[in-house]
């Protein structure tokens, strides 16, 4: 098997499980418990926070626990969204393209009177941070704005969105699932005030994420019920998850250059491969995207049954078409950077982990060529295109 | 458990009767490539019989195996059974399909019905 599908979710890293296991067998002591076994397990819970701090730039005080990325998004969100109710600022800023973590609490607070500014991300998937200065107005209270998209890999310039957001003093908070562990993050020098994480994106447990949020920031709880996380997200902390997530951010902190050079490289050679199928294209900028992301569209064809064929090879991928999200439409983010439905339904995302090889890599090409041109055979659409009944779009 | 029943992945991935009729005599076209799924059938009647059918899908897998299925239903069968054929019918000969999915052999049954149609119109023939 080939899987090619890291930014859906990851493979914990060995470590990461011998970590896991140790702990849930000799650091299962409730944290807040104050007898030496409660206090070693709270010991193991600094030191995660710590090393995590440490990765990513912040104190460890400005670290919170959280059960993933979504929760981390929502908290931020809401927190800047009831600072600034307070303060009669109900503006907030955004991009068209972010998760639906970050769109759906977005939805909800339109509901409750906020206005929201999505941002173009324009054909090359980048937000410009001109644009974004010019949608900041005096009732803004917060910019919040994706560090690379889940889909298309696309690196937002996040250290000028953040100078931009100092300048005019508003809140600026970074969805960084995608980003921490694969590119380097951090919130002092890209000017972030709070960011969300999830720990099976980088080799560590599902379940697991956390939130930064700058010293001074003022969070709101979503979860009630304890001191936990400094009064502000309570549950027993899952301990064993944690430091699990923090030994997989180690990890690949340590080796991050090395592990993107190489996925890179891999990278380039099947976007080169890829772009030999006629009538396809890259979705997203070809040099400001993650190491290890693919996405292209290919016209005439469905991206279910790509997906369906591939699986038949051993390759595991996915695709933005509606038939892969039970919606009836496709990916908001192919449609956000401009891409009609006709083609939004054709796209294939590969997302590769440094396991792949380079015969991977020209078994991943020479399958995706030969299932494309299958499927094109008996589509009717394609028939139309190369009859000349239709224009090919791309 | 796998998103589809096996007779769905025989037919996905075996389709029958794939490809187009020169001399088809009822042709019809249904869906939209802004959905996703556009399917179209080509039957030759003769004799008040489907004697050939073929089939061209744009879609998923469930699209491409409800095509696939529906032709084998109707070919060789009278004209007067095959307007009978329902997407129900052809999603239990699949043994199912999701729920979500259904409406993939709702476009069969109309591809199959708008072909029949064409046919009546092309030669006056009531049927």
């Amino acid at each position: 098997m080939i899987y090619a599908d890291n930014a859906a979710t990851t493979k914990m890293s060995a470590a990461a499980v011998k970590t896991m296991i140790s702990l849930a067998e000799e650091a299962w002591g409730n944290p807040s418990s104050l007898y030496s076994h409660g206090q070693q397990a709270k010991e193991v819970l600094e030191k995660a926070r710590a090393d995590i701090a440490a990765v990513i730039g912040a104190e460890p005080r400005e670290i919170y626990f959280t059960s993933g990325g979504s929760e981390a998004d929502n908290q931020a969100i809401i927190s800047a969204a009831a600072e600034g109710r307070k303060k009669g600022k109900m503006h907030i800023v955004s991009s068209a393209f972010e998760h639906h973590a970050v769109l759906h609490t977005l939805e909800k607070l339109r509901k409750e009177g906020f206005e929201i500014t999505l941002l173009d991300v324009h054909t090359n998937g980048l937000i410009i941070p001109a644009e974004a200065e010019k949608a900041i107005r005096e009732d803004t209270c917060l910019v919040t704005v994706m560090y690379a998209n889940n889909e298309i890999g696309t690196i937002q310039p996040i250290k000028e969105l953040g100078e931009i957001c100092r300048k005019r003093n508003v809140t600026f908070h970074v969805d960084a699932v995608q980003a921490v562990g694969n590119i380097p993050v951090n919130v002092v020098s890209d000017n972030i005030d709070m960011l969300s994480a999830s720990a099976h994106k980088f080799h560590g447990p599902k379940g697991t994420g956390f939130l930064y949020a700058k010293k001074g920031i003022r969070l709101t709880n979503l979860i009630e019920g304890g001191a936990q996380e400094r009064g502000k997200r309570a549950g027993t902390e899952n301990v064993p998850s944690i430091a699990a997530m923090a030994e997989a951010l180690r990890e690949e902190n340590a080796k991050m250059g090395k592990k993107a050079a190489y996925l890179t490289k891999i990278r380039d050679k099947i976007i080169n491969g890829l772009s030999e199928i006629p009538h396809s294209a890259l979705n997203g900028d070809l040099q400001k995207r993650l190491p290890g992301n693919v996405n292209f569209c290919f016209e005439g064809i469905e991206g279910e049954s790509l997906l369906l064929l591939l699986d038949d090879r051993g390759i595991c991928a996915s695709s933005g078409s509606a038939c892969t999200s039970g919606s009836l439409d496709p990916s908001h983010v192919l449609l956000a950077i401009g891409r009609v439905h006709d083609v939004a339904h054709g796209s294939l995302r590969l997302s590769i982990g440094e396991d792949i090889t380079d015969g991977d890599a020209d078994y991943i090409i020479k399958s995706v060529k030969e299932v494309v041109e299958y499927l094109r055979g008996f589509s009717p659409i394609w028939r139309d295109l190369i009859n000349g009944k239709k224009e090919f779009i791309l | 458990m796998a998103l589809y029943s096996e007779k769905v992945m025989d037919h996905f991935r075996n389709p029958r009767n794939v490809g187009i009729i020169e001399d088809a005599n009822g042709i019809g076209e249904v869906g939209n490539a802004k959905c996703g799924d556009i399917m179209k059938m080509y039957l030759k009647i003769e004799d008040g019989i489907v004697k050939d059918v073929k089939f061209e899908t744009f879609g998923c897998g469930s699209a491409i195996a409800s095509s696939s299925m529906a032709t084998e239903m109707i070919k060789g069968k009278p004209v007067s059974e095959v307007k009978q054929l329902t997407n129900k019918a052809v999603a239990e000969a699949l043994d199912g399909l999701p729920d979500y999915k259904m409406h993939c052999s709702v476009l069969a049954e109309e591809a199959i019905k708008l072909a029949l149609e064409d046919y009546q119109k092309r030669t006056g023939e009531e049927i």
